[in-house]
């Protein structure tokens, strides 16, 4: 009996009547995976029009892309930003989270409906009532503005994140640890930190991205110096096809499979 | 809480302590409730100050005086509705090919083995957590004129002169469907592998075909998940801003596209405060529909 003829389920339909959903399956998928993962190889073309296969190789773009005072200037800015909001995310988020969770309020249900608004109210809003408020308090293109706008977007993901984490822990184990003289915060450190801890390195990273990714948000209140990597790159892309872009995308790419790898890889080790 | 009624039970002996017990512990609640107040401030004072201020500026005219001038221009006005049109139009055009899309791939990848249905869930979650930036400007790249797409469909003989695949309606719509995918297939995979496959067992047992079972068992129960992603696509279709920009070329403008229009070039925040409230309102609506309709199905947890 060949592979087609065989069941493919307990229900005996066979491979072979099924070859089309495989066909599609497989054809979504490549339409999915494939066109960002095209960029990368022609990001190491030589010519200006940026080719498939490149028919020479070089690394011109890469030269332009570090040698640019005002690109490295930009994906410093895109870095530390990242970086601040995940700093600044990563607690808040999870405070509000635990708070929320333990304290049993009637009014925690209106609290969370708050502090998620910001994955609901659409984002060119959000840009536009930032930059005006921004305006009144002289916060336009400051390092301070983009991070704490960053922060707000991000501490939902946190919240939904570790929130879902607490959902499957037993609160119990921190009475316990308090009946056996430990303080409420030494309680957290030590008992539900570590056992909720790939939440806590999962919302780090994505607040991180979400920093790193965003672009409405930038184009209103990031600029002058403190212009963010993506608010440049969406910029040079209104005018032109510029391939210095094809190798910062690369880099982007390769960032955030690091970031998530490194994140799947700290939540393997849990037990 | 126990502890507390194990003190009440005590009788008029424990009242002081009960009542003590009680105080300290809503105290406690209230301190735990307290480490939400730097979120919640930060959420106040960047987000519903900010847009609360937006919403009363829409209802200015431009001499600071209360008035619906800059709705009712909205109603007056064709080119406002126009992008209302068009903003609803790439929205559903973008939900239902996402549906034809999302629905075989999830199904697909539901029927295979857990380990390989992880290992396809890759190509899933790639572009999921790549920068949309990077993915619209790989369209970009792909769709111009002496692009891939062009280069390649002509050295085969498809066509003979370039075709025009970006900076038009078709172009941001590829590029939309690419981006909203995912938050498609999420949802509608965790509903399937959820799904009893004992029912299907039993569906068969009793005399239906393979895709007779399909349509009448699996399919019905797969529905919550397919409303959680369609409204889900939906919703944050209507407020697309980055890739009607780059891959419409000026001639696709979604309401998004207008309110940065009306701040950036005509510095109109009236106009631009209006339009976005509307934006909200929709969004809002569909929204709560969305929760009506799929009641209990969980909006947002039904993915993970």
């Amino acid at each position: 009996m060949s592979w087609l003829d065989r069941p493919a389920s307990d229900t005996q339909i066979s491979h072979g009547a099924r070859l089309w959903l495989y066909a599609v399956g497989a054809l979504v998928l490549a339409f999915l995976a494939i066109p960002t993962l095209i960029v990368i190889p022609m990001s190491f073309s030589q010519s200006q029009y940026l080719e498939f296969p490149p028919r020479e190789w070089s690394l011109r773009w890469y030269e332009a892309y570090f040698s640019s005072s005002s690109w490295m200037a930009a994906t410093a800015t895109s870095f530390k930003a990242g970086f601040c909001t995940a700093l600044l995310a990563t607690p808040m988020g999870t405070l509000a989270a635990y708070g929320l969770h333990a304290a049993r309020l009637r009014f925690a249900g209106l609290a969370i409906l708050a502090l998620l608004t910001p994955t609901i109210v659409p984002v060119i809003l959000v840009g536009i009532a930032l930059f005006y408020a921004y305006v009144q308090l002289k916060m336009v293109n400051s390092f301070l503005g983009i991070v704490l706008a960053h922060t707000m977007l991000a501490v939902p993901i946190v919240m939904m994140i570790v929130g879902s984490a607490l959902k499957s822990f037993d609160l119990d184990q921190e009475r316990v640890a308090r009946s056996l003289g430990a303080t409420r915060t030494q309680a957290f450190l030590q008992v539900t930190a570590p056992q909720i801890g790939f939440a806590l390195v999962t919302s780090a990273v994505l607040s991180f991205l979400t920093s790193f990714d965003e672009v409405v948000v930038a184009l209103f209140v990031s600029g002058g110096d403190n212009a963010t990597l993506t608010r440049m790159m969406f910029l040079a892309l209104r005018d032109q096809i510029d391939p210095t872009i094809a190798a910062i995308s690369t880099i982007m790419i390769v960032i955030t499979s690091l970031l998530l790898a490194v994140s799947q890889l700290f939540g393997k080790s849990d037990p | 809480m126990t502890t507390v009624s194990a003190f009440d039970a005590a009788g008029p002996a424990g009242d002081g302590h009960a009542a003590g017990l009680r105080r300290d512990q809503w105290r406690e609640r209230m301190g735990l409730a307290g480490l939400a107040a730097p979120a919640l401030l930060l959420v106040t004072v960047t987000m519903l100050v900010p847009v609360g201020w937006l919403f009363g500026l829409s209802f200015l005219d431009d001499n600071g005086a209360l008035s619906l001038e800059h709705y009712r221009r909205m109603l007056a006005e064709p080119s406002y509705g126009r992008t209302f049109r068009t903003t609803f139009e790439i929205s559903f055009v973008t939900t239902l090919i996402c549906i034809l899309l999302g629905y075989p791939l999830a199904y697909f990848l539901s029927q295979l083995p857990r380990r390989a249905a992880n290992l396809c869930m890759i190509a899933v979650l790639l572009p999921f957590w790549t920068s949309l930036l990077v993915r619209t400007y790989a369209w970009l790249v792909l769709l111009q004129r002496s692009g891939l797409i062009n280069t390649w469909g002509m050295k085969l003989g498809l066509w003979s002169e370039p075709l025009q695949l970006v900076h038009n309606m078709g172009g941001t719509l590829i590029g939309m469907v690419h981006i909203m995918l995912p938050f498609m297939v999420l949802p509608l995979y965790g509903t399937m592998r959820a799904i009893d496959r004992n029912l299907l067992r039993a569906a068969a047992s009793l005399g239906s075909t393979p895709v007779h079972g399909f349509w009448t068992v699996f399919f019905p129960l797969s529905l919550p998940g397919l409303a959680a992603g369609a409204a889900l696509v939906f919703v944050l279709c209507l407020g697309f801003y980055v890739t009607p920009a780059m891959l419409g070329g000026g001639k696709v403008t979604m309401v998004s596209n207008r309110i940065a229009n009306d701040i950036e070039l005509f510095f109109n925040w009236g106009a631009a405060s209006a339009l976005g409230v509307v934006l909200l309102v929709i969004t809002l609506v569909v929204l709560v529909l969305a929760a009506r309709l799929s009641r209990g199905a969980g909006l947002f947890g039904a993915g993970h």
